[in-house]
């Protein structure tokens, strides 16, 4: 059944910027077992307005109660799944790789191919930036785990839908 | 021009605004500046000293339950509040309407793990509708009016609202509670009939059903559409089930009953579910104790789900047609597009059915022991029919009050049905006969789960309360061991127990009683309790035995395990 399928979805909530309002979020998606890959959360456009990106795994029906368990919530403004929007999706990541004078140029290069920046060096390491779609943050992650990731940082994904565009004439 | 007040003072401000006549609570260190205002200002709220916190918030729930306003509880910070929290989860999934208030440390000691400290906020969290925790005394009014809005508008539920003590003291100048405006941009419980095209769809399932029945929840009462629901019932003559906590909201007497379903539902009710080609369900949860295994609820139905929550449509169940929105403005847009129709051969059938459940019923078996079943219904015939209120606890004795005792009165039944509370019964019905005075209320509690609250004689003395209690007593955690019998090969573990005098224990308190071990003394002790002006205290040592039918859990409602037989046995 349809239904049944796994399938990745980001979902955006617009949440009052209150005490514990993430502790109450959290809390719904252990409680309910509702998987987050991730999570990322900031302030907006609107003073008092916070907005959540969540990207969770589940089926059309979890997705369903996932955006029906969060809008019962009292502090959550607004849900939309986006998964299927057309939207700008974007994570950063920064990574420290081990890199000595055999391999540097070769980690540098992948970053560059990954349109990926250098942004710090030291005689046995860099540290590489990148700011991407999610998928492409994943790509360099998985290129660069064949030298040693030393450390890793990644925001989650965020997102945003695109604005109609009109044609021309229109 | 507002007043100048503390924020002790604006707690009472807040709940003699709201209308509150009464509270449950029991002082202590981080709510004093509560409780003295209280005394300094005399306040007409009537305050109720429990003797346990968790009293506290079953008498709340109670009067909950009973009025549909919030019931009110005030408890001091850490084990206090700790204390309430069994009656607020108890309330939470009943969707009881309770504001509990909670005194909390001093700001400057907020998690420093001072003496009575614990996060209440986060301990309430997943077990309230709406928690605050307030530490600036500017918030303490909006906090307080916001809990009361939010605990009885939409689907009710429980909200606690912790103070620091040094909000209790500090003084705010004009203060003006009705000033106060709602600002709860998230929460919109604003009641409104299901859109159109999902009633035309259950309409037309309903109008080409053969076999139909419709399950009724408590959203049918709270919603108070029980007359539209028989109304709709007697239309189309659809057989009418309820839920547990739905029992009172269709008359168990009336011909289309087939009384309640599930895991110790009437057998031809389940037969009824398991056979029916279209199931309306009515502000119903449909929780696993209603359904059995989930995939074998209803295999032939079409299942309709009319509830005011959108998050429990579809939660357990797939459901062919959601329809969100109020029950009682529903189900007048849906009466008018079902039409008038008879299903003679679908409630013969049912009613071959019932036959079949009337002949094992227990109550058709010749014996001249006391039972429990035969207390219950003798408690209906001399209570007018049924024109009482019985608060039940959790067990055995809750299934065959609910099998027993044919409830045809709206919310004349209140038990703890989604957490099972054992201890529920005695606080509960404290709090149902402060909210209903002149109502006749009756405690139904087993010997286990009455010990857990039997604390709260003390309060009931105290207040002198006409309540009346029937104490199941067999001797054992009756259920458990009925579980034990049936699935753990009769090991009876933890359930066999030593009971003290329960009428000494009574007397102790002041409290009248007696014990009753044959059968012919049930309806002169019941009546002994009515003639009684105040509290009065029975007894009924009864055999162990099963409660049937019985869904195992996890199983199918259609492989319930029936009563044996003479045949059989």
């Amino acid at each position: 059944m349809a239904d049944q399928t796994m399938e990745k979805h980001t979902i955006i909530a617009w949440v009052e910027d209150k005490p514990g309002v993430l502790y109450r979020i959290a809390g719904l998606f252990s409680r309910r077992n509702f998987n987050i890959e991730s999570l990322s959360v900031a302030q907006t456009e609107e003073p008092g307005v916070s907005r959540m990106t969540f990207v969770t795994i589940g089926t059309a029906r979890d997705m369903r109660q996932v955006h029906t368990q969060l809008n019962k919530q009292i502090n959550v403004l607004r849900i939309e799944d986006v998964t299927d929007n057309p939207s700008i999706d974007r994570e950063l990541a920064l990574l420290k790789v081990k890199a000595v004078s055999e391999n540097r140029h070769e980690v540098v290069q992948l970053a560059e191919l990954h349109k990926a920046s250098v942004v710090d060096v030291t005689i046995d390491s860099l540290v590489v930036q990148i700011v991407a779609r999610p998928d492409l943050v994943q790509s360099l992650v998985d290129n660069l785990s064949h030298f040693e990731i030393i450390e890793m940082v990644r925001t989650g994904s965020v997102s945003m839908n695109r604005s109609y565009r009109r044609k021309a004439g229109e | 021009m507002g007043k100048t007040v503390t924020g002790a003072q604006i707690v009472w401000e807040a709940l003699v605004a709201e209308g509150v006549d009464v509270c449950f609570g029991m002082p202590g260190g981080a709510i004093l500046p509560v409780y003295d205002a209280l005394a300094k200002y005399e306040y007409p709220v009537k305050h109720v000293l429990v003797t346990h916190e968790q009293g506290a918030s079953h008498m709340a729930d109670g009067y909950g339950r009973t009025t549909g306003r919030p019931g009110v509880c005030i408890a001091t910070s850490g084990p206090g509040a700790i204390n309430l929290m069994t009656g607020l989860a108890t309330a939470n999934m009943d969707s009881v309407p309770i504001v509990a208030i909670t005194g909390q440390v001093p700001n400057i000691l907020l998690g420093r793990d001072g003496f009575q400290e614990a996060d209440i906020l986060g301990v309430s969290l997943p077990i309230t509708k709406h928690n605050y925790l307030v530490t600036d005394i500017k918030d303490l009014g909006q906090a307080i009016k916001e809990a009361f809005y939010i605990a009885r508008s939409g689907r009710p539920g429980p909200v606690l609202v912790d103070v620091t003590k040094d909000v209790q003291n500090t003084v705010l100048e004009d203060f003006d509670y009705d000033a106060i405006e709602i600002d709860l941009p998230g929460y919109d419980p604003t009641m409104s009939a299901a859109d159109a095209a999902s009633i035309a769809r259950a309409a037309k399932l309903l109008n080409e059903a053969e076999r139909p029945i419709i399950i009724s929840g408590q959203g049918t009462s709270l919603a108070k559409a029980e007359a539209e629901l028989r109304e709709l019932a007697e239309k189309a003559q659809i057989p009418v089930a309820t839920s547990l906590l739905g029992i009172g909201t269709f008359p168990t007497t009336h011909p289309l009953s087939i009384s309640w379903g599930g895991m110790h539902g009437d057998a031809h009710c389940n037969y009824a579910i398991q056979d029916c080609d279209v199931l309306l369900a009515v502000g119903a949860r449909l929780d696993d104790r209603l359904t059995g295994a989930f995939d074998t609820f209803a295999p032939k139905a079409k299942i309709v789900h009319i509830d005011l929550d959108p998050s429990e449509v579809g939660k357990n169940l797939i459901i062919d047609t959601p329809v969100v929105g109020d029950a009682l403005l529903t189900l007048r847009e849906l009466i008018p597009q079902v039409e008038s129709n008879e299903h003679p051969a679908w409630i013969d059938q049912i009613n071959e059915w019932r036959g079949e459940t009337a002949e094992r019923d227990i109550l058709s078996q010749e014996r001249d022991d006391l039972n429990a079943p035969y207390v219950c219904q003798q408690l209906w015939h001399l209570t007018n029919e049924g024109d009482c209120t019985v608060v039940t606890d959790v067990g055995q004795h809750q299934m065959w009050e609910a099998q027993y005792f044919k409830h045809t009165k709206r919310r004349s039944l209140l038990t703890s049905g989604g957490l099972g509370t054992m201890g529920y019964a005695l606080p509960a019905a404290i709090g149902a006969q402060f909210g209903a005075p002149d109502e006749e209320v009756w405690v139904m509690a087993g010997d286990g789960g009455f010990q857990m609250t039997m604390i709260e004689f003390k309060t009931l003395a105290e207040q002198n309360l006409p309540v009346k209690i029937a104490l199941i007593n067999n001797s054992f955690l009756g259920m458990v061991q009925q579980w034990q019998d049936v699935f753990y090969d009769k090991r009876y573990s933890g359930t066999p127990l030593k009971n003290p005098n329960f009428v000494q224990i009574a007397d102790a308190y002041g409290i009248p009683g007696r014990i009753v071990t044959e059968k012919a003394d049930v309806a002169d002790a019941i009546r002994e309790a009515q003639a009684y002006d105040g509290p009065y205290f029975l007894e009924f040592r009864v055999p162990a035995e099963h409660v049937y039918p019985m869904v195992p859990a996890g199983k199918s409602n259609a492989d319930m395990i029936r009563r044996p037989t003479a045949a059989t046995e």
